[in-house]
């Protein structure tokens, strides 16, 4: 029944195997994985040890296969599932080539951390996890090889609905509920936008395969809505303002190697389906449309970091960082469209190419944080940051595994952040000669939000590391934490290999980004880089360039000659002591900074970003006490009279429901006989 | 990579190493004269690190690694920062490992380090120094890179090296975008060396301080190469600011021989620009800690306006 049409494919079928196949061979493998899971339902063991472990190697097997999809043509596949006459139409091209890649490459990391995490208690038994765990990441799989909507719609679905089942593990404790709850409605609000935006893609021919809508020429105003639709639904998966408010909420409800899967992954493939509609499926881009994209990605940005340095809680800290992070790919991806509209593709190749890079460090740093939460949750039970600290000296491993995605995630060189930033603020800054003047005024604007964006993500993720790894315990039972184990090691080292690699080989990882922006804007960096080997000099070497290994060496030298030398020189004397701290010898854990305390300047210099209550004591208070709670203006002034109008609209619509048997026999009557009033005329 | 090239990125690092104590000494003995008191010896920055690298170092009993190794981080990011950044000569074979982005970039892997290792030990006043010091650096990294953008504007290039190149040869116009630049680099420079209106480096005052909270637990050899990367950060702020505004006098790679007078050249502009650092300090006053975000954001907001305005005059 399958047949290809790869272009170089000219032999029959069975007689090759095609990278699609053996991408579909691994969707099937993942999908036995999962269905033994769900037959070992209570059997931890089994689960821990073989399936999740067997799931990540096929993720690796995934990371290869779609490697070297990226160097071929595109292949096709059909396959007859679903309904009669409508099969699945799959396409392999070097943009779900290179989406698949960061996605093999970080479930892998993740599934042997989730071999060492996953335990048998309250909730979800470990084995329906791991059948869930599997769907989810089929369905991903399915996302980023569907080529008619049709199929895209069903994997989009089956991936909201996967998550969901796995946002709600821990279905017992309210919280979770609701957090998944909320993240169905938004899921669902994004669902229907694409589906109308597939709708307006096709132009009323019926037919439904990504080629034919790439055949279509829309009216502009039929592709803007097209856009419109497809920023709505793909933004609301991405959590952008003002779409954002699930995502704080349904990643830290999740165990953490589906925080891990759904930030790293998940929200991937929501930058994957917006470059694919307004680059590929949509061939004629409006410059205003990456305006919008660059205003909304810059609120976005802006409101995520900064709510991310006020929060106490870990894991929803990093899920405003990614809130974050997608920001920051909205404006790459803004930057793109608005070049590409102007036809200056080797701008819109190096735009583009700084917002694939950031999809893979985003991936790998976010993944590795997640995870590294899990093993200090795991540890001591906390979430709380108010009540960690100084873990580094019981837990290690997680500590400068983390320290790693730190830095990362800080966009420090010379990890897998920096380079990211540093193209974006190379196309931002070398964007010279757009045609509308206003642009060009404000394209230094918009730069140095993004300087501020990436200096307070600092600030964010000192916090997060200091507050956790270091200083002393808050609270006692922190002493007895236990380090993590050796899969869940494995995993993290899996990502902090990513980092690094993405830090320090940029200019062989942008070669390989290469056929992605030929593809979308038909112009790459791959030549201009190889030029120069070791230093990435993306335009020329005389206008920028960054060499990674060189500037890594060159702080290692100086460390280790100080090292050799001060020893040399004078002596290596030390002496263990209680800490100074000002000859004040009654210092205790708790006059640390908290959390709070730490994000108490962001809070003032922020103010009108936040919806505080404060409750402070007064000088006569028997037992003062302080507290602050710190929400979001949306929440507020868009969600909360939404709902309310929602429910007002339920309760008149309920009034007709009036229970008895007479009244529904009189509402079929008047039915019938309206009915037959508009049929007569 | 010429042998020239080799001779003077290597003069560079070692002249930087060297003369940063001087720079710092320098600073401080005109304060001491411009406020009426006796001022130090020249060489006194010096002796301090002698004198710390001699002592034992008292390290907290529960200091991690990360505490340790942050002091030789701190050294090693700024000595890079000074080999990459033209002082005598364009003709750097490190140069183009690093532009002006991840020289800031640079300097945010310093201090991020050492608030970092602040925050290790787990005093009340190691957090609250990595607090501040995190509070000023995200406000003064972005208005850094924009100072060093207006700059790459008018030479269409990130690369340092290029920068000065084409600095260097224009005619002498007025760039009003450098001036407003320049007002924001001097205040950035200002909060970022700990200097008086933001923090005071002589303080001991626990409340007050900033980057000496930074540092409150290091001792001995800790200590001494965290304040001789203070004055290496001092000696690279002070030639970013001479590289920007006043790129004269530095050797290009077609004439080696320039370096012999760019040395004396270098070494006035320093005394100069540390004497009119010395005069900013004494003339103003210490401000709150609450001020400062105000006074940065002015600075941030004053290096955009710069970008703004070159572009409004380009066209």
């Amino acid at each position: 029944m399958r047949y290809h049409q790869g272009a170089m494919n000219q032999l029959p079928a069975s007689a090759q195997w095609l990278h699609i196949d053996w991408m579909l061979l691994i969707a099937l493998g993942w999908l036995a994985v999962g269905i033994a899971g769900a037959l070992a339902l209570h059997r931890l063991a089994l689960v821990a040890r073989w399936l999740f472990p067997a799931g990540g190697l096929l993720g690796l097997a995934l990371f290869g296969v779609a490697l070297s999809a990226l160097l071929a043509t595109p292949e096709t596949a059909l396959l007859p599932v679903g309904l009669p006459g409508l099969p699945f139409h799959l396409r392999l091209d070097a943009l779900s080539a290179y989406f698949l890649m960061v996605m093999g490459g970080a479930s892998a990391g993740i599934s042997a951390f989730a071999a060492g995490y996953f335990r048998s208690g309250e909730g979800t038994p470990p084995g329906l996890l791991c059948l869930e765990y599997h769907v989810f990441l089929v369905s991903m799989l399915g996302v980023l090889l569907a080529d008619d909507a049709y199929s895209f719609m069903v994997m989009w679905e089956t991936m909201a609905l996967a998550s969901f089942f796995l946002v709600t593990a821990n279905h017992r404790i309210p919280e979770v509920r609701s957090a998944g709850y909320l993240y169905l409605t938004m899921a669902r609000i994004g669902a229907i936008a694409i589906l109308l935006c597939f709708g307006v893609l096709q132009a009323n021919t019926g037919d439904y395969s990504f080629s034919n809508m790439r055949a279509q020429a829309l009216s502009p105003f039929w592709a803007s809505a097209g856009f419109g639709l497809a920023l709505l639904g793909f933004g609301a998966k991405a959590g952008v303002l003002p779409l954002h408010v699930w995502l704080p909420e349904a990643h830290p409800a999740a165990p953490s190697p589906v925080s891990a899967l759904m930030s790293g992954v998940m929200l991937n493939t929501a930058i994957y389906g917006l470059l694919r509609v307004t680059l590929d499926l949509l061939s004629a881009p409006l410059w205003w449309w990456g305006g919008v994209l660059l205003a909304v990605g810059l609120a976005t940005a802006l409101f995520g970091v900064v709510f991310a340095a006020v929060q106490t809680d870990m894991k929803r800290l990093l899920a405003y960082s990614s809130i974050e992070n997608m920001g920051l790919l909205f404006v790459g991806m803004g930057l793109t469209l608005i070049f590409s509209a102007y036809a200056m593709k080797p701008m819109a190749a190096l735009a583009l190419t700084a917002t694939l890079y950031h999809v893979a460090s985003h991936a790998c740093f976010k993944s590795l944080l997640f995870l590294g939460t899990g093993s200090v949750l795991h540890a001591t039970g906390e979430r709380n940051l108010g009540k960690l600290g100084g873990l580094i000296r019981c837990m290690p491993w997680v500590a400068w595994l983390s320290l790693l995605g730190v830095l990362a995630s800080a966009g420090l060189p010379p990890l897998g952040g920096f380079v990211s930033e540093w193209l974006l603020l190379q196309s931002f800054l070398f964007a010279p000669g757009l045609p509308v003047p206003l642009l060009t005024m404000l394209i230094p604007v918009v730069a140095a939000l993004i300087a501020l964006v990436s200096a307070l993500a600092g600030y964010t993720m000192v916090k997060f590391f200091g507050v956790i790894f270091l200083g002393q315990p808050r609270e006692d039972k922190l002493a007895q934490a236990h380090d993590a184990g050796h899969w869940e090691r494995a995993g993290m080292l899996w990502l902090v290999l990513g980092c690094l690699a993405l830090g320090l080989l940029p200019s062989q990882f942008i070669q390989l980004l290469d056929p992605v922006t030929q593809q979308l804007v038909r112009a790459g960096l791959g030549a201009q880089v190889a030029a120069h080997g070791w230093l990435l000099a993306p335009v020329s070497l005389d206008q920028a360039s960054y060499g990674p290994v060189i500037f890594l060496l060159g702080i290692l030298a100086c460390f280790a000659l100080a090292f050799v030398l001060v020893r040399r020189l004078y002596h290596g004397r030390l002496r263990r002591a209680i800490p100074w701290a000002c000859g004040f010898p009654w210092g205790t854990a708790r006059m640390q900074d908290s959390a709070e305390g730490f994000g108490q300047p962001i809070r003032q210099i922020f103010e009108p970003f936040f919806l505080m209550r404060r409750e402070l004591p007064s000088p006569f208070d028997s037992q003062p006490h302080y507290r602050v709670q710190v929400d979001d203006h949306f929440w507020r002034w868009l969600y909360l009279p939404l709902a309310e109008l929602a429910a007002t609209l339920a309760r008149l619509i309920g009034r007709l429901q009036q229970g008895r048997i007479a009244v529904y026999l009189l509402y079929s009557f008047l039915t019938l006989i309206a009915t037959l009033l508009v049929v007569q005329r | 990579m010429s042998f020239s090239g080799l001779l003077s990125q290597l003069l560079e690092i070692l002249l930087a190493v060297a003369l940063a104590p001087l720079l710092s000494g320098w600073v401080s003995q005109c304060r001491a004269w411009l406020q009426g008191r006796s001022a130090p010896s020249l060489l006194q920055p010096y002796y301090l690190l002698h004198k710390l690298f001699n002592k034992e170092s008292v390290l907290a009993e529960h200091a991690s690694p990360l505490f340790r190794s942050a002091p030789y981080v701190k050294f090693g990011c700024m000595t890079l920062a000074c080999a990459i950044i033209p002082t005598l000569s364009t003709d750097l074979p490190l140069a183009p490992a690093a532009d002006a982005i991840a020289l800031v970039g640079l300097f945010a892997l310093a201090r991020v380090f050492i608030s970092l290792a602040a925050m290790d030990v787990g005093t009340a006043f190691g957090s609250m120094g990595a607090r501040r010091e995190m509070l000023i650096g995200f406000l003064a990294e972005p208005a850094l890179l924009m100072v060093l953008f207006s700059a790459s504007l008018i030479s269409k290039s990130t690369s340092l090296t290029t920068i000065v190149e084409t600095l260097g040869h224009r005619e002498l116009a007025i760039y009003p975008g450098l001036a407003f630049a320049g007002v924001a680099f001097t205040m950035v420079s200002l909060a970022e060396n700990a200097r008086v209106p933001v923090d005071n480096p002589a303080t001991h005052l626990e409340l007050t301080m900033i980057h000496e909270a930074l540092i409150l637990e290091y001792s001995g050899r800790h200590l001494a190469l965290l304040e001789w990367a203070a004055s290496l950060k001092l000696f690279a702020y002070s030639c970013i600011g001479l590289a920007l505004f006043f790129p004269w006098g530095v050797a290009e790679a077609q004439a080696p021989l320039a370096m012999l007078l760019a040395l004396p050249v270098l070494v006035g502009k320093l005394a100069v620009g540390g004497a009119l650092m010395a005069l900013l300090e004494t003339l103003s006053a210490k401000m709150r800690i609450f001020r400062v975000p105000e006074f940065l954001a002015t600075a941030f907001l004053l290096a955009v306006i710069g970008m703004l305005v070159h572009l409004l005059l380009a066209r």
